[in-house]
Formats: C-alpha cells, sequence, structure tokens
C-alpha cells in the first residue's frame, strides 16, 4: 500500500450554465498530511471538492482512494468511504442540541423505534474527549458562537468515521482568536493520522499550517508544492498569474461638505429583534467610510434602512438634508445614491434576464435613454456596449443572459449599473465577495477613484484585508452598534480589530469622531 | 443563436412531436378507421375555405387571450380571471349595443373599447386583493371567473333576453353594429387585423417601450425591480389593467365578429386556452398568432375527425395537455441539454487563451 491516500486524476467538471469549473485536474493526497487547496474565488477549489464528496458527478476523470479505483456517487457515499467535509455555510440544526446534530442520521436507538438520548449525550461527551473539543454537548447549535458550531461540524464528520476531512474555507467565518484555536484542533487531527484538506485562498494560514499546497487557477491545476519549499510570493503568484496589487494608490484625503446624517438609527428585525440600535454617524463626500464587523451584526438592516429599502425604522436620516423616510426608493437613487447590494443573485440581477437588460433597470427613465414612452434601443445598445467594453465583463454579447456568466462577471455587471449614474455616495456592501482577484481589484479600484472624485463611500465588508486598504475611516459594527470607530486606519491592527468585531473591546466614546452635533 | 434558444425551440417542437405521437397512438388503440381519423385530424382544415376559415375564426379569440396573458404572465402575475374577462367583454359588448344609438363606424368601436374597461377590471380586482390585502392573486381571479359568469347569466336572463327567441340568449345585436366578414366563404371577420395588431402592439409595448421593461423585469425578479426604484406595486397592477383589457377587447369582438346574439351561458374556455398558448409562445405576444393558429388548426381538425370518424374531438385534450406537460417540465430533456451546453463550453476551450 502506498502512501497515497487518494489521487484524483484528470478531473472535468462543466456545470449546467456551460461554466466549465474544473479542467483535467489531477490532485494526490499524502496519509496524515494538511494538504492546501490554494486558488482565488472561482478557480475550482470547491468545485474540485464537491466532485470528491459526491455532490457533483464529474464529465470526466478518474478517483482511487486507498489504490482502489472509485466512484463516489452522493455524499453518504462518500461518508461511508471515509470523506467528511465540514462546508463553508454549516450543516446543522440550529434548534437541536450538539449531541443531537452529531449522531443526526446515524442516531444510537433505544428500541427500533426510539433514539437513546443519553447514549448519544455519551457517545458526543467521548467523541469530544478524544479529540479535545470543549464543547457543552447538550446545549443548543443556535446559541454557539461560529468557532464552536465549526467544531461540531468537524465532530460530525469524525463521528462518521472520516479519515479524510475537507474543510471548506474554515477560517473565512472565523476572528483572528478562533482561528489560531481551530489550527491547534487541526493539527491534534493531524497526530492522530487524519489527512486533511484545507481549502483557502489566505496565503499566511497556508504557511502556518499546511504541508502542502496545490494550487489552482482557472479551473486547472498550477502544481503542488511543499509550503516549506515555497514562499507567499510565488504562491500568490501561481494562484492569480501576475502579482497581485495589494495596496492601491489613493489621493490624500480631501474631505467636503457631509452628504448623509444618520441619527439616532434603530431597526427591529421581522422577529422583533434590536438588529441597528441607536446609530449615529456622518458621512462626507471624498471619503470611504468602511464599516467591518462579523457578518449579522446588523449591517445589512443598516444598508436597507440607508438605501430605501426598509422603512421601517426609527430615528432619523439625511440624504442632502433631506430626510428619506418620505422618499420612494427611484427618489433616493434619483439623488445620487447607488447601491451594490451584499447578494447580488437576489438584489443585484434578473439571472434570466440578458446583462442589457440588467444594466439598464436603474436608467432606463433617463432622458438619453428613452423618450416619454419608448426606449432608444440604439442608445442603449451603444451604452451597453461602452459599459461592457470599460468594465471587461467577460460575455458572448450583451443579449447573454447574466445567469450564463461567472460570479465575478455577475457582480461586474452589477457594478457597471451601479456606478454608470456617477453616483454621489455609493453604498458598497460586500462588494468583492465570492469573486476571482482580478475582478475584486477592478471593483476596488473604482470605488478609490469614485471616492477620489469626490463621492462619499459606505463600504461594508467582512474581508478585514478590503476595509484595511480602503477605508479612510473604519468602524467595527458589534450587535447594532459601532463598537470601535479609528479615524486612522493605519493606527489599528488586525488582531486588535478582531477584538472589537468579538465584543470583547468596545469603545463609548465614539461623538465627534464619527458625528458632528 | 446561442445553445439555449436551439435548446428552447427544440423542445418545444420535440414536446408537440410527442404529444401527436402518443394522441396517434390512441386513436389506433381505440378507432376503427385510424388511419382515417389522424388524415382527417392533419388535413382536415385544408380540405375547404369554409374548413380553414374555421381555424382562422377558432384563432382569433385565441390571440386576443393569448396576448393578454402572456402581458399578465411576464409580469408574473398568474392572474386567472381572463376567463371572466372574456366572458364580460361580450356581456358588455352586447349590451351597448343593443342600448346605443351611434353612428355605424363609431358604435363597434365604442362596443369593444368599453368591453376592453370591463375586463380590465375583472382581472384587476384580484390585483388589487393581493396589494391591499395579500391575498393569493391565484385563487382570487379564479374565483371571479364564477362570479362574472353568474353575474352575466344574471343580467342576461333579466335584462337583455328576447323572451320571443326559444333559448336563453340576447336580442340581436343591430346589424351595423356587428362586424363585416372579409373572405367570401368563410366567418372570418374584420377582428383578425384587430387581433394581429394588438399582437404586435403587444410585442413593442413589452420589449420597446419603459412601462414593458419595467413589467418584464418586475415578473423575472421583483426584488431587484424594486431595488432598481421601479414601484412594484405599480406594475401589478397596471399588468392586471392590460391585459384584462385586452381579453375584453377580445370578447367584445368575438361577439360582434361570431354571433349576432348574446348566448353565452356557461365558460367559454379562452382563458384556460390562453395559458397553453402563453407556455407555447414562451410569454412573447409576437409568438401568440402563430400558437393560436397552432391550437386553433388542431381543435378545427379534430372536431372535423369526430364528424367524419368514430373518434371524439376530446382526444386533442389530451394532446393538448401532453403539450403542456412536456414544454413546463424542466427537466425534461435536461441531460441532452447539459450534454450541448458541455458540447459547446469545451470546443470554446481552445479558442480562449489563458491571461498569463
Amino acid at each position: 500500500m502506498s502512501n497515497k491516500v487518494l489521487q484524483m486524476n484528470h478531473i472535468m467538471k462543466i456545470y449546467p450554465n456551460g461554466v466549465v469549473a474544473v479542467e483535467d485536474v489531477t490532485f494526490e493526497l499524502i496519509k496524515g498530511e494538511i494538504h492546501a487547496l490554494l486558488g482565488e474565488n472561482g478557480a475550482g477549489k470547491s468545485t474540485l471538492m464537491k466532485v470528491l464528496f459526491g455532490i457533483e458527478s464529474p464529465e470526466q476523470g478518474q478517483i482511487i482512494l486507498n489504490d482502489k479505483e472509485t466512484t463516489v456517487k452522493s455524499p453518504q457515499d462518500a461518508i461511508s468511504k471515509g470523506i467528511g467535509m465540514v462546508h463553508q455555510h454549516f450543516m446543522l440544526v440550529p434548534s437541536l442540541t450538539v449531541a443531537e446534530n452529531i449522531v443526526l442520521g446515524v442516531e444510537p436507538a433505544k428500541s427500533k423505534m426510539f433514539i437513546d438520548m443519553d447514549k448519544a449525550v455519551e457517545i458526543s461527551k467521548e467523541i469530544a474527549k478524544k479529540y479535545n473539543f470543549e464543547i457543552d454537548v447538550t446545549s443548543k447549535v443556535e446559541e454557539l458562537p461560529v468557532g464552536i458550531k465549526q467544531k461540531v461540524e468537524i465532530l460530525k464528520a469524525l463521528y462518521r468515521g472520516a479519515d479524510v476531512l475537507i474543510l471548506d474555507e474554515p477560517t473565512a467565518v472565523l476572528t483572528p482568536q478562533e482561528t489560531d484555536e481551530l489550527f491547534i484542533q487541526l493539527k491534534k487531527l493531524k497526530e492522530k493520522g487524519h489527512t486533511i484538506i484545507f481549502i483557502s485562498h489566505k496565503l499566511d494560514e497556508i504557511k502556518e499550517i499546511c504541508d502542502r499546497a496545490t494550487i489552482m487557477r482557472n479551473g486547472k491545476s498550477k502544481g503542488t508544492h511543499n509550503v516549506a519549499d515555497i514562499s507567499t510570493t510565488e504562491m500568490s503568484r501561481l494562484m492569480v498569474g501576475r502579482d497581485v496589487v495589494l495596496s492601491f494608490d489613493k489621493k490624500p484625503i480631501e474631505l467636503k461638505d457631509t452628504v448623509m446624517k444618520v441619527r439616532n438609527l434603530t431597526v427591529k428585525g421581522s422577529t422583533g429583534v434590536l438588529r441597528v440600535d441607536d446609530l449615529s454617524f456622518d458621512l462626507k463626500a471624498g471619503e470611504i467610510f468602511g464599516i467591518a464587523g462579523v457578518e449579522g451584526n446588523g449591517q445589512g438592516h443598516l444598508v436597507e434602512a440607508i438605501t430605501g429599502l426598509n422603512k421601517k425604522y426609527n430615528g432619523e436620516i439625511l440624504v442632502f438634508d433631506e430626510d428619506i423616510k418620505k422618499h420612494s426608493i427611484k427618489q433616493i437613487r434619483e439623488s445620487g445614491m447607488a447601491h451594490i447590494p451584499e447578494d447580488r443573485m437576489t438584489l443585484g440581477c434578473a439571472k434570466n434576464m440578458n446583462i442589457l437588460d440588467n444594466i439598464l433597470s436603474n436608467q432606463f427613465d433617463s432622458k438619453e435613454l428613452s423618450g416619454k414612452v419608448m426606449l432608444k434601443s440604439k442608445k442603449i445598445q451603444e451604452r451597453v456596449n461602452e459599459l461592457i467594453k470599460e468594465y471587461l465583463v467577460k460575455c458572448k454579447s450583451s443579449k447573454q443572459n447574466v445567469g450564463m456568466l461567472s460570479g465575478g462577471n455577475i457582480q461586474k455587471v452589477v457594478v457597471a449599473r451601479e456606478f454608470s449614474t456617477n453616483p454621489k455616495i455609493i453604498i458598497a456592501n460586500q462588494p468583492t465577495r465570492g469573486i476571482d482577484v482580478g475582478a475584486a481589484s477592478f471593483i476596488r479600484q473604482r470605488i478609490i477613484e469614485y471616492r477620489d472624485a469626490g463621492c462619499a463611500v459606505i463600504l461594508i465588508s467582512a474581508d478585514l484585508n478590503e476595509v484595511f486598504e480602503l477605508s479612510d475611516r473604519l468602524a467595527v459594527m458589534y450587535k447594532g452598534k459601532f463598537a470601535g470607530v479609528f479615524k486612522d486606519v493605519d493606527s489599528v491592527t488586525e488582531i486588535e480589530l478582531g477584538k472589537y468585531m468579538l465584543g470583547i473591546k468596545h469603545d463609548d466614546r465614539l461623538e465627534g469622531i464619527i458625528y458632528e452635533q | 443563436m446561442n445553445s439555449n434558444t436551439k435548446f428552447n425551440i427544440l423542445r418545444t417542437l420535440l414536446s408537440v412531436g410527442i404529444a401527436l405521437l402518443i394522441s396517434f397512438i390512441l386513436i389506433l388503440l381505440t378507432s376503427h378507421e385510424p388511419v382515417k381519423a389522424v388524415v382527417k385530424l392533419l388535413t382536415g382544415p385544408l380540405e375547404s375555405t369554409r374548413r380553414f376559415g374555421n381555424v382562422i375564426e377558432a384563432m382569433i379569440p385565441l390571440i386576443f387571450t393569448g396576448v393578454g396573458v402572456s402581458i399578465m404572465f411576464s409580469a408574473n402575475q398568474i392572474n386567472l380571471a381572463g376567463e371572466g374577462s372574456f366572458h364580460i367583454g361580450g356581456l358588455v359588448a352586447t349590451v351597448i349595443a343593443l342600448n346605443t344609438t351611434l353612428p355605424a363606424g363609431i358604435s363597434p368601436i365604442v362596443c369593444i373599447l368599453l368591453a376592453g374597461i370591463a375586463g380590465s377590471l375583472v382581472t384587476a380586482i384580484p390585483a388589487v386583493l393581493k396589494i391591499k390585502t395579500e391575498s393569493d392573486i391565484l385563487v382570487s381571479s379564479l374565483m371571479m371567473n364564477y362570479l362574472i359568469l353568474y353575474f352575466s347569466n344574471y343580467i342576461l336572463s333579466y335584462f337583455i333576453k328576447d323572451p320571443s327567441a326559444g333559448s336563453v340568449v340576447s336580442y340581436a345585436v343591430p346589424e351595423m353594429t356587428q362586424f363585416s366578414t372579409i373572405f367570401a366563404g368563410t366567418r372570418i371577420h374584420i377582428g383578425l387585423f384587430i387581433a394581429i395588431v394588438v399582437a404586435l402592439l403587444g410585442y413593442v409595448f413589452l420589449y420597446k417601450t419603459k412601462l414593458g421593461y419595467e413589467l418584464r423585469v418586475t415578473g423575472e425578479n421583483q426584488d431587484f425591480a424594486r431595488y432598481s426604484g421601479i414601484n412594484v406595486l405599480k406594475i401589478t397592477l397596471i399588468s392586471s389593467l392590460l391585459g384584462g383589457f385586452v381579453i375584453g377587447l377580445g370578447g367584445g369582438v368575438e361577439i360582434l365578429g361570431m354571433y349576432s346574439r348574446f348566448s353565452w351561458t356557461s365558460l367559454l374556455g379562452y382563458g384556460w386556452d390562453a395559458i397553453i398558448i402563453t407556455t407555447l409562445a414562451k410569454k412573447n405576444p409576437l409568438y401568440v398568432p402563430f400558437a393560436a393558429f397552432f391550437l386553433a388548426y388542431l381543435r378545427t381538425g379534430a372536431s372535423i375527425m369526430s364528424r367524419s370518424t368514430d373518434v371524439a374531438t376530446e382526444i386533442v385534450i389530451i394532446t393538448q395537455g401532453l403539450i403542456i406537460l412536456l414544454v413546463v417540465a424542466e427537466q425534461f430533456l435536461s441531460k441532452y441539454k447539459h450534454k450541448m451546453i458541455a458540447k459547446e463550453a469545451k470546443a470554446t476551450l481552445g479558442n480562449v487563451k489563458e491571461v498569463e
């Protein structure tokens, strides 16, 4: 028996929308290693792993598991073959306890009909102890912080006998402190003989924890390297195919008039929970105001209120000194606000309409593009063609359906549309989430250009790098409030920011920095 | 043409083909003269001018209801009150024709316009209910049809019934208000031109005007429409008003073109047929006349078949059902579609050079 646990040879996967996600990729795992699968979003990492886990069936290729050729038909099949996967979005039942989640589907039975709950708790405790996971197995999953939920996911996979553990961007949702803890656990798992596939695009993490790394770009493998023998610069070069511009050229900040004033904004969620809690801030022309924070701390509700999507709020939102409470979304947009939404597929586009129709949605009413009744087809076509060129949207033509494009190109269509109306205020909510580095850097560059030209920008992002690179002023949102505000972005470290994001640190005196009385 | 469009056309044609084939098999199994029956079904309408005329006559109301439903479905308003709109259109046209004395050229125009307005009110009621009370438009629009039917029966029996006629029918509509036939030997009337114009206008409206664009965006993704600044509630109402107007117009045209008296004491089914047509035409009014022609041809053929052989007309209802099932079945031929797309993607792989 060789030391290779797994070989995937010449795998190809084409999605129903015609996207070739993985093209002739070969991938090997040695027993007991932590193997990084590295690549930008959309490089095909997740798809390759979905093939391994039986979620997607490949067009061609061969999977050899423990020296035997095999096919993985379904996740159940994968689990029975000793492969476990921890998804980026957890597959847990929130209302059940940790123990119930761990044994879900393979519950110990009391008689034929009933689940032996005591046994389940016992088993869960045992397995948590075995792997040194400190978890109260009787607590409900919905009450746990993200880091613990992830541990539950890992335990779930281990309980099902996973030798090969796939972790899909496990640190994406974790704070720096939680990440450290995860790494300790992973090293312990490695010592116990488990093989781990660590999907990521964070180079420093890979350096820290992985033995080998396979780098993917554009659906192809760019080779497997010993992590010790390859520099981060080299890895990033292989990953993107060009040196990533990590810092952007920004003009020195030149603050102009206040364009938006938010005072005592309070928003309740659909269940009556307080989502935005008495928030006040000013936004000035010429600045990028970054709002960092773990997702779900009220960022989405804040955006809904200031863009006019949700009118059920208390407090005051003034845009160019006008209260927007009575204004329609159209009026708010016409006053100069553009909005890059968090979820491009639900709010940002109509996937079954073509690129042209998608770009038109916020400007079909403009004098250049339409008359009183009719659309000016020729003018519209010209404008759309220009935008496709300017924003480097990869497509066959403007008549191609948006749903057929890659994530990065869909986002470019969204950004092209929002920026083409010459906005004065840009609300960018996770503007580069889940897209390739080329598109992300292009979009960030654009945001900076608009800021340099005197546009006011609110940038909400879970990507710390992004908020650090772009923001002139930075706030951390925690439980609907600003936990901290930094006028000088360079003065704060990532670790420091992590503390604010977790609610460990909290500043009370925000007045003056965040708004003027 | 990209692979998706190609695939859609192919799937529609194949669906029609398979449905016809199954119908033929059913005929073969049940009839003593299956060959004659199939021949009559397929070529019967071409045998005489009068019969081909029947196809065109049957096509006219289908175009109106097809265009109307296409407009509503484009806005994702699954409003099924078209049946009621058509019915009330016929009733209103009759009542106006009987009670006004307008000049010959103007009278039919006023009749069908008011028929259209009545039709638009019928489809608007479920839409308003939805906006105001969030009631399910599917259920309320469905119920509208029965409300209209019995309302119309009441008007017919108590206000416009001709007591001297042998059955429950209205007084005869004055000759000068009726549409004249345009082809000798048939009953094809001016309504044909109105229908074609309505289909063209429907297309221009949906694909070339601002309002039509807003309507389609709302239909494709309501959240996206709202986010973009489109007044979704306004669009919901407008699509229902317009769709109902076109259908009501059709009801008026049908009465003035094909009937001399209002005699509809049960729902005619054109509203339902419109759903078949909309499905075949992919919600595009430009394709509606073709889909309407197809359905009218099939119906006329079936009726000829049933008159000259032992096969009942109901056989084409089975055919229609099968077509709809196959056309709307997303997964039908999906494996083939995936292969086609994969092939295309592989072919373009060689052409795209990687940007290093």
